[in-house]
């Protein structure tokens, strides 16, 4: 598991980015609550434009929560999310933080593209009405336009001869790919990826991670949960490690993968790459 | 003693025809405002918040819990009384129409509650406010479960539309109620409107069995992949485009 070049890295510094990257996403004091449950305990998170975190950790570390209060899925219950510098989901009135109404809120969430571990086609489209249908209906696109700028998507997602299948028609990791081309068409800041392989047959997790690598090379912001330590290490410029609703750890790929410093973080990272 | 020159006679007589249209009209109109009023009672009946959740259960409640003859009754003879005076059409329409609502606020509340959580959450996530994830995502995959019992319940609305003849609405039992009076045949007359309500609910069952052939086709083609996906795709493209404009 050690390589010898990993050592080699600054231990100090745990995440060196570019400062001059202007910060996309902005989380400060994320907490979260389901009931008496606390599953985020004050989460601080920065992305700058074009970086990939990915976030690990065992099952209920609060990673997908965490993950969805970036877009007011899950409201947060303290903490604030800016968005390209400017607050998301709540606004200051009078030195007050407010709740936003919900087409106020609905106008944000365009900024940030989600997919799914399950998915989430709408089933009773097809492949291309999928990924214009959020243009047309929220951007107010006209339908030909969006029909051009679906099958372009459909295109790089590699999906150009299912443009009319429907997503049962389809396999999970084609469904997965439709999802990410529908992210995509919103033309948003930033992606979030919730296990977007974890729903799959083994044989269709590469086509997915292959998609999203290509994404990452082409400059696309990306906060990623994933069990995918080996596509992690790849693609990631920072990996976060989290556990009971904190972040533990976090550092380069391969300072994280190859020397964590943090006992938590060795034995989950012995877990998984032992079992894969 | 049975006269079939009587019933043959009244079979296609324009009064009782146009009382039968009235029946059907009176039907139709209650119907929208049953899924209107069910709709809106579904949704608040769905919310988070108690205040909103309660007035809807009180209606459904209310209505289920009595009968529509006694609404009927209440509405048009008694509402009066505290200075709200409904015409004949307008109370039967509200009559009808408020029952049939708490009945449908049941059946679409099971429909949307089928559609899985995660559309709901996609569709936000891409910027969709509420209203238009319904519209949009929701409703149209709730209406292949919704429609059954929707249409079994527009078969009993048409029949229990009979009851407007109490409050005078000259709907087709009426007529039929009335031409006895001056007849004197009265097994032949009610037999025809009997015949009529026959017509129409068999006529209904017809176009109810083809709407669901189609609301099901254009989600199990996305199974079975048949020659009639091209047509739905077309159909739910020429929705998407409406809804753009």
């Amino acid at each position: 598991m050690m390589r010898p070049e990993s050592t080699q890295m600054p231990v100090s510094q745990p995440s060196p980015r570019p400062v001059s990257r202007p910060v996309v996403i902005e989380a400060r004091g994320i907490e979260k609550s389901f009931g008496t449950l606390r599953v985020l305990r004050g989460v601080d998170l920065t992305v700058h434009r074009g970086e990939v975190v990915v976030i690990i950790g065992p099952s209920g570390s609060g990673k997908s929560t965490f993950l969805r209060t970036l877009n007011y899925l899950d409201a947060p219950n303290a903490g604030r999310v800016y968005i390209n510098g400017a607050p998301f989901g709540f606004a200051m009135r009078g030195g007050k933080a407010e709740a936003l109404t919900d087409s106020a809120l609905s106008m944000q969430r365009r900024q940030i593209g989600m997919v799914f571990q399950q998915f989430n086609l709408f089933g009773h489209m097809s492949a291309l009405d999928n990924v214009r249908c959020g243009p047309m209906q929220v951007l107010g696109r006209k339908p030909a336009a969006a029909m051009a700028d679906a099958s372009k998507l459909l295109a790089l997602v590699g999906l150009s001869d299912k443009e009319a299948s429907y997503p049962a028609e389809l396999s999970g990791g084609q469904q997965q790919r439709v999802a990410i081309a529908r992210a995509l068409a919103m033309e948003p800041s930033a992606m979030l990826f919730d296990e977007p392989t974890s729903a799959l047959d083994p044989e269709m997790v590469g086509e997915v991670l292959s998609v999203m690598l290509n994404l990452a090379a082409k400059g696309m912001t990306m906060v990623i949960v994933t069990h995918e330590i080996q596509f992690a290490r790849k693609a990631a410029d920072r990996i976060l490690f989290m556990e009971d609703g904190l972040i533990v750890e976090e550092g380069r790929p391969a300072e994280m993968v190859d020397s964590p410093k943090h006992e938590r973080t060795r034995r989950f990272l012995n877990m998984v790459i032992g079992a894969a | 003693m049975w006269d079939w020159g009587t019933f043959l006679h009244y079979i296609h007589s324009p009064y009782l025809l146009t009382g039968a249209a009235i029946s059907l009209a009176i039907s139709i109109g209650a119907m929208a405002v049953g899924i209107a009023l069910g709709t809106v009672a579904a949704l608040m009946r769905m919310s988070h918040r108690s205040w909103v959740r309660q007035p809807a259960s009180l209606y459904v409640w209310l209505f289920r819990g009595t009968p529509v003859l006694v609404q009927l009754i209440i509405i048009y003879t008694g509402l009066p009384q505290i200075g709200i005076s409904l015409g004949v059409v307008a109370s039967a329409l509200v009559g009808l129409g408020m029952n049939e609502g708490a009945y449908l606020a049941e059946i679409i509340r099971a429909g949307v509650a089928s559609v899985p959580k995660g559309q709901f959450e996609a569709a936000r996530a891409i910027g969709m406010t509420w209203p238009k994830t319904m519209r949009v995502v929701v409703f149209p995959q709730a209406a292949r479960i919704i429609l059954p019992p929707l249409g079994n319940s527009f078969n009993g609305l048409m029949k229990t539309s009979s009851l407007a003849s109490v409050i005078s609405m000259e709907e087709l039992l009426r007529r039929a109620e009335l031409l006895v009076q001056v007849k004197f045949k009265v097994l032949e007359l009610f037999c025809v409107a009997a015949l009529y309500y026959l017509v129409l609910t068999t006529l209904w069952g017809f176009i109810q069995q083809w709407l669901e052939t189609r609301a099901s086709r254009s989600v199990s083609s996305q199974s079975s992949g048949g020659p009639s996906r091209s047509a739905s795709i077309a159909l739910d493209k020429a929705a998407l485009s409406r809804d753009a404009s």
